[in-house]
């Protein structure tokens, strides 16, 4: 470190990206979890509710958003949990830079890693639940903003659950009721794509609800993560 | 301006007595304004044009429904000054609060569920306002939850009440889905500017209702605060020359 003042916040940030992607990438088991997590339950949805591409293509926005929801919490229990572990986050509270901003970044690769890849592997799923190629723009930007703030919001809980044994339950039971208009919201604007209706009105608020989070949810986080490290 | 008043509140042996006094009025005016309001409610009140004998079940439902709103936003009140003072009162109130708040948003979804039924036809439809009570109850029992996953009880508090704090913002989601959304729940019939849509015979046992709900939820709440009091301070000094 040379003199912790005179590094740009946009450098530290760059700093904690580009640390936690390579971390990520040398170990690409645990990377690809969540993503064979979200296909492997769209594809339960066929098996268990009827093979008919009309009938599945009726509930694609709701199994696509469950899947996603589901697999984003899954990957939180990571968000964390590593760099607690091996005092990261208390050399990050220590640092003298803004904590708040420090885990944002965290939050943002976080997101890099396992919500935007979700966006991108969501047509797979979708055309495989009879969804036209045509709306698969719609389909991936509302999961790629809406996994964005559930990114957000999960950090919060993940914050929270820090020094709980075997928080994994109770981090949903946190996280899954503050989620739900990130759900309804996500869930119309991938419906309306799916029927080629313009679904612009529940995209923007999808994108408003993200923005609240980008400017709040960071703030909580750092509160949870220091009293975690009290 | 004398700020003493507000540092005694923070004291756990003056809460703790306060608390003893003050209990048994609020118990007592609780019970005289319930009954009351039960049999103003029940007995007296003319039945509803339309929904006729159905429509009495707003006494408990209301009140119970403004309550579990009113509970969070104490408790999160409450939490976010334990948090900003560090007051171990505050977080003690807080804690006292959840599981109050979580039976009254179960028992406002319940007596809804039941008037449901006959009116609406069935007991449960996924609408804004019921939905939105249903993850308030959710949040309560995070908070909960979150309290009892951590041992330390100074860092159960500042945590829980981060999460409280988080949680506010479903607040005014329950309180104006009905006006934001068209919402199958009728909208405000009292709590509103002007004149009230109920007749007097109606509307007075409804008010008497809410008060005695109100003020049994402070009764409630100072049991258990005083109990909460017990727990944390059971190594203190002051506590063994209070029950001795």
């Amino acid at each position: 470190m040379t003199g912790g003042q005179s590094v740009s916040p946009w450098h530290v940030a760059r700093l904690t990206v580009e640390r936690d992607l390579r971390l990520a990438f040398r170990r690409p088991a645990q990377l690809v979890q969540p993503i064979l997590f979200f296909l492997i339950v769209t594809t339960l949805f066929p098996l268990a509710l009827s093979p008919e591409l009309s009938r599945l293509r009726d509930v694609a926005p709701g199994v696509l958003w469950v899947a996603a929801l589901l697999s984003s919490l899954l990957a939180l229990e990571f968000l964390f949990r590593d760099d607690a572990q091996d005092g990261t986050l208390e050399q990050f509270a220590l640092s003298g830079q803004s904590l708040t901003w420090l885990l944002f970044a965290k939050t943002f690769s976080h997101w890099l890693l396992t919500g935007l890849p979700l966006a991108v592997v969501a047509p797979i799923s979708a055309g495989a639940l009879g969804v036209d190629f045509g709306s698969m723009p719609g389909v991936v930007a509302s999961l790629a903003i809406g996994s964005f703030a559930l990114s957000l919001i999960g950090a919060i809980g993940a914050g929270l659950t820090l020094g709980v044994q075997r928080g994994g339950v109770l981090l949903s039971l946190l996280t899954l009721p503050l989620a739900v208009p990130i759900l309804i919201f996500g869930a119309r604007a991938t419906e309306l794509a799916i029927k080629s209706e313009p679904y612009g009105a529940p995209l923007y608020l999808l994108a408003a609800f993200a923005v609240l989070g980008l400017t709040l949810a960071p703030l909580a986080a750092a509160a949870a993560v220091r009293i975690g490290l009290e | 301006m004398n700020w003493t008043w507000f540092h005694r509140l923070g004291s756990p042996p003056y809460i703790y007595k306060l608390a003893g006094t003050l209990t048994p009025w609020f118990a007592w005016a609780a019970a005289l304004l319930i009954a009351y309001g039960l049999v103003g409610g029940i007995v007296l009140a003319p039945p509803d044009y339309q929904q006729k004998d159905a429509f009495r079940i707003i006494y408990v439902h209301a009140p119970s429904a403004w309550l579990s709103l009113m509970i969070y936003t104490t408790m999160a009140v409450s939490a976010a000054i334990g948090l900003i003072w560090r007051m171990k009162v505050s977080h003690a109130l807080a804690a006292a609060c959840a599981p109050i708040g979580a039976w009254f948003t179960v028992a406002a979804l319940g007596t809804g569920m039941l008037w449901g039924k006959p009116m609406w036809g069935t007991y449960w439809v996924w609408d804004p306002r019921l939905t939105a009570e249903l993850v308030l109850l959710f949040l309560y029992m995070g908070y909960m939850g979150l309290r009892a996953g951590i041992e330390d009880t100074q860092r159960a508090d500042r945590a829980s009440a981060v999460l409280a704090i988080v949680g506010v913002i479903n607040v005014p989601i329950v309180k104006y889905s009905v006006e934001w959304w068209n919402s199958l729940h009728q909208s405000a019939s009292v709590m509103k500017l002007g004149k009230p849509d109920i007749v007097l015979e109606m509307l007075i046992p409804l008010l008497v209702m809410f008060v005695g709900f109100t003020l049994l939820f402070f009764a409630l709440a100072l049991v258990r605060l005083r109990a909460e009091i017990l727990r944390r301070e059971r190594a203190a000094s002051w506590l063994r020359e209070a029950l001795a």
